[in-house]
């Protein structure tokens, strides 16, 4: 969905409400990215030895369950993994927002900037038989899954090297064990309770993260979801990104409730801070061991913050003040938060930061570029007829916008 | 189709700088691909010249479905789609208190402006955002209309009305004729207004055209305006009016079409068609965005073949004005139906089975259509699943 003109910030509302409800949504788990503690004396020498970090006490909130630990055990490998991966993102989003404006890419285009520590806490607690699935605000998760930046600039430019061909832009990602990229608010999330199911059914161990945004939470399918999942105890868990933002409107303006993951009424939830990727992956963690272990499916609330517009069309100053962004710039950001922590606990050196961030910016740089080279699909009724039906199983013809340009599939194209 | 052949024997454009192909397997979308230096059909359309578009106010006040009244004042004000829209919002709130806007984002004008300003000038009690519940905001709009009031929900892409269309289906339309028409019971002053339409990169979620989901849909009706001048009209016409309405708008149109605009509060028919240039060797019927093509391409036929066009615009689509085009048919003797959404399962269908029905003596070609590819909306291909001018020269 897109937001072109979000111009006033006047606020709105069904009938008279009371000055309370004006109230900013209360999320009371912190989102300071760098509250994790750890005793630079227990860091290892080895990269690859686990060690203990103490998250904040303040990092998640139960809802019917106990909850995950807030001590977190974690290599210094998986920490500058974690860095790079964020990193990456952020990157490819700025190479994304770039072309954008240079009108190479075109329609509509949602970055995930700022939501980082969510796309790379959840992979890194997960295998990839596990299965995610969100809206379209996919990029990072589409990365996260094993899609090459290419193909994920690639689509966004058109190309044939693009994930879905060019055919689907933005909010179309999809790669193994990542099933979109979804246009549709809401429509991914009943989606992946069936996923959950067939994990179920085949006897895997395997979780599936249905994700969506504050926004959609208040689509009727995804009480549906609920619902379905609980009756079946399936191995979901859905996974809301609370930005404070559905579109231009506010949660609480929104949201009869906005304590999200509290919204499964009979479901467990686990809200947690979305902008620390420790916190991230050790609730995601903790959600996959509770979800196949046969208790059914939860519900999860990533508290997070997008920096840009809802779309790129969205300037996402309209509906909230510059102030509010620049300080969860400043001070909350992800990617700061760990660098902060990694730099304290002697994990890595100013060298060594500027040395990953070299590596994501040569990645990125280098795919983009290719990106860009590769050529637009040839406009062939071949390119355009093809994938509606499985190849063999298609109709004798599917109609252009005369008859002429009727398409055969039996003939070469 | 335009000179007498054997009806879809192309009939070859060469001079058009038209990479031409054996019909089988032609891809008439490389007309788009031509160097745009040397096209000579699909010249980007150019809407201040469109005479279908009222460029003054005396042109405004040739329309003579306009009230008298209001021709006599003539005084007009030039918008584009989205003003005209929101003027005549602004007019069904001031002349009926019961009326209320909603819809995802509607409070800040929405995403195409259209109901900038009224949340400032009415209040937030009259247009008020909702939460994004599609199924929801339709159910609720019905309620409320149910109850009496004027409700004019905004679906915020036409492409996200699958979820309400339950309500739509099988609630709104049918809410006349299972309380036995029981007065208790309004099924109107119900507009669901939507934006609709390719803009050439929305892709799959953003440029359909599901007007055809309604063809099996009884009890509603579903209009498509094509300007500023129309769109006032049969909005406020429609939200006074006893039947639900679908209301989608052009969105290519939003700010692409503009016209003068009579100022003050006026109603045009939803219920029948515009015959918007005459002629008497072929009919072509459109709506929305697409008569503009229809009449570039009307003037191409003019001026090389010397074939004379008559181009109707449909604009009430369900349920729609078979006399008007059944009339133009029984004169032309050839008919095209022209529109965006994919072939089959389009609207086109039922209409070119209709006029086969009823004009087949007088018919000298089959029916033919110029319609979106049957395929879903593609990023990269989206600008060639719009029928273009080159496409109505087979």
């Amino acid at each position: 969905m897109l937001s072109r003109t979000l111009r006033s910030a006047r606020w709105a509302a069904p009938l008279r409400v009371t000055a309370n409800s004006y109230a900013t949504a209360r999320r009371t788990v912190t989102t300071d990215a760098a509250s994790a503690h750890a005793e630079k004396s227990a860091v290892p020498a080895e990269d690859d030895k686990q060690f203990t970090v103490s998250l904040s006490p303040e990092s998640f909130e139960n809802y019917k369950i106990d909850g995950p630990s807030t001590e977190l055990s974690v290599s210094k490998n998986e920490l500058k993994e974690m860095y790079l991966n964020m990193v990456t993102i952020r990157r490819m989003e700025m190479a994304a927002d770039k072309l954008y404006k240079e009108k190479k890419i075109r329609g509509f285009c949602h970055l995930s900037t700022g939501q980082e520590a969510v796309a790379v806490g959840i992979e890194r607690a997960i295998t990839p038989e596990d299965q995610v699935i969100t809206a379209y605000r996919c990029h990072g998760f589409a990365l996260m899954r094993g899609a090459s930046v290419k193909s994920i600039i690639g689509e966004l430019l058109g190309r044939r090297d693009g994930i879905a061909f060019g055919k689907g832009g933005s909010m179309h990602m999809f790669c193994k064990g990542f099933y979109g990229g979804n246009g549709i608010v809401g429509a991914q999330v009943p989606v992946g309770a069936g996923i959950g199911f067939a994990m179920k059914y085949m006897g895997r161990k395997n979780t599936t993260f249905a994700l969506y945004g504050d926004g959609a939470s208040n689509q009727g399918q995804v009480f549906e979801a609920y619902n379905m999942a609980k009756l079946w105890d399936i191995p979901v868990i859905f996974a809301c990104e609370n930005n404070k933002y559905g579109m231009g409107t506010a949660a609480n303006r929104s949201s009869a409730l906005t304590e999200y993951y509290k919204r499964g009424q009979y479901i467990p939830g686990l809200k947690v801070n979305g902008m620390d990727v420790l916190a991230v992956k050790q609730a995601s963690a903790w959600a996959k061991e509770y979800t196949t272990s046969g208790a059914g499916p939860m519900v999860m609330e990533f508290v997070t913050y997008r920096y840009g517009g809802h779309s790129m069309s969205d300037p996402g100053t309209t509906y909230r003040t510059r102030e509010e962004v620049q300080r969860m710039r400043s001070t909350q950001d992800p990617i700061q938060g760990l660098k902060q922590k990694i730099l304290d606990w002697g994990i890595v050196s100013e060298e060594d930061i500027k040395a990953l961030e070299k590596q994501a910016k040569q990645m990125v740089d280098k795919e983009v570029k290719e990106a860009e080279e590769a050529p637009f699909p040839e406009s062939s009724p071949g390119n355009l007829f093809e994938d509606i039906y499985v190849p063999g199983s298609e109709p004798d013809f599917m109609k252009g916008r005369t008859l002429e340009e009727t398409h055969y599939y039996s003939k070469k194209a | 189709m335009f000179a007498r052949r054997k009806p879809g024997f192309p009939s070859g454009f060469a001079e058009q700088g038209v990479a031409h192909e054996p019909a089988c397997h032609a891809l008439r979308p490389c007309a788009t691909d031509a160097d745009p230096g040397k096209r000579k059909l699909n010249i980007p359309i150019d809407y201040a010249a469109s005479s279908y578009l009222a460029q003054t106010s005396q042109a405004a006040f040739k329309n003579h479905e306009l009230p008298a009244s209001l021709r006599t004042s003539s005084k007009t004000k030039r918008m584009n789609l989205f003003q005209a829209i929101n003027d005549a919002l602004a007019t069904i709130l001031e002349t009926d208190e019961k009326a209320c806007i909603f819809g995802e984002d509607v409070a800040f004008g929405g995403v195409f402006r259209c109901t900038m300003g009224l949340t400032e000038r009415f209040g937030s009690e009259r247009v008020f955002n909702t939460p994004l519940t599609e199924q929801g905001i339709i159910g609720f709009a019905i309620g409320m209309s149910a109850q009496g009031h004027t409700a004019l929900p905004e679906i915020q892409f036409a492409d996200y009305l699958f979820p309400s269309f339950d309500q739509l289906h099988n609630e709104a339309s049918k809410m006349r004729y299972r309380t036995a028409s029981a007065k208790a019971f309004n099924s109107g002053h119900f507009v669901v207004r939507m934006p609709t339409g390719a803009v050439g990169h929305g892709a799959l979620y953003h440029s359909q055209s599901p007007e055809g989901f309604f063809a099996g849909t009884q009890g509603l009706r579903v209009i498509i305006p094509r300007g500023p001048i129309q769109a006032k009209g049969l909005l406020i016409a429609a939200a006074r009016g006893p039947d639900p309405v679908v209301f989608m708008e052009p969105k290519l149109l939003y700010r692409a079409a503009v016209e003068e605009v009579p100022v003050g509060e006026y109603e045009l028919p939803i219920d029948t068609a515009e015959v918007l240039q005459r002629g008497k060797h072929i009919t072509l019927v459109s709506w929305g965005a697409m008569v503009y093509v229809c009449e570039v391409a009307a003037r191409a036929a003019k001026e090389r073949l010397g074939v004379d066009v008559e181009v109707i615009d449909l604009r009430a689509i369900r349920p729609w004005d078979k006399a008007t085009v059944k009339d133009s048919v029984d004169k032309t003797g050839r008919c095209v139906v022209v529109h965006e959404a994919s072939r089959t399962g389009g609207i086109g269908e039922g209409i070119a089975a209709e006029i086969q029905e009823r004009s087949f003596l007088k018919l000298e070609a089959p029916v033919q259509r110029v319609t979106g590819w049957d395929v879903h909306v593609p990023l990269i291909f989206e600008n060639f699943m719009i029928p273009d001018v080159a496409s109505k020269f087979p």
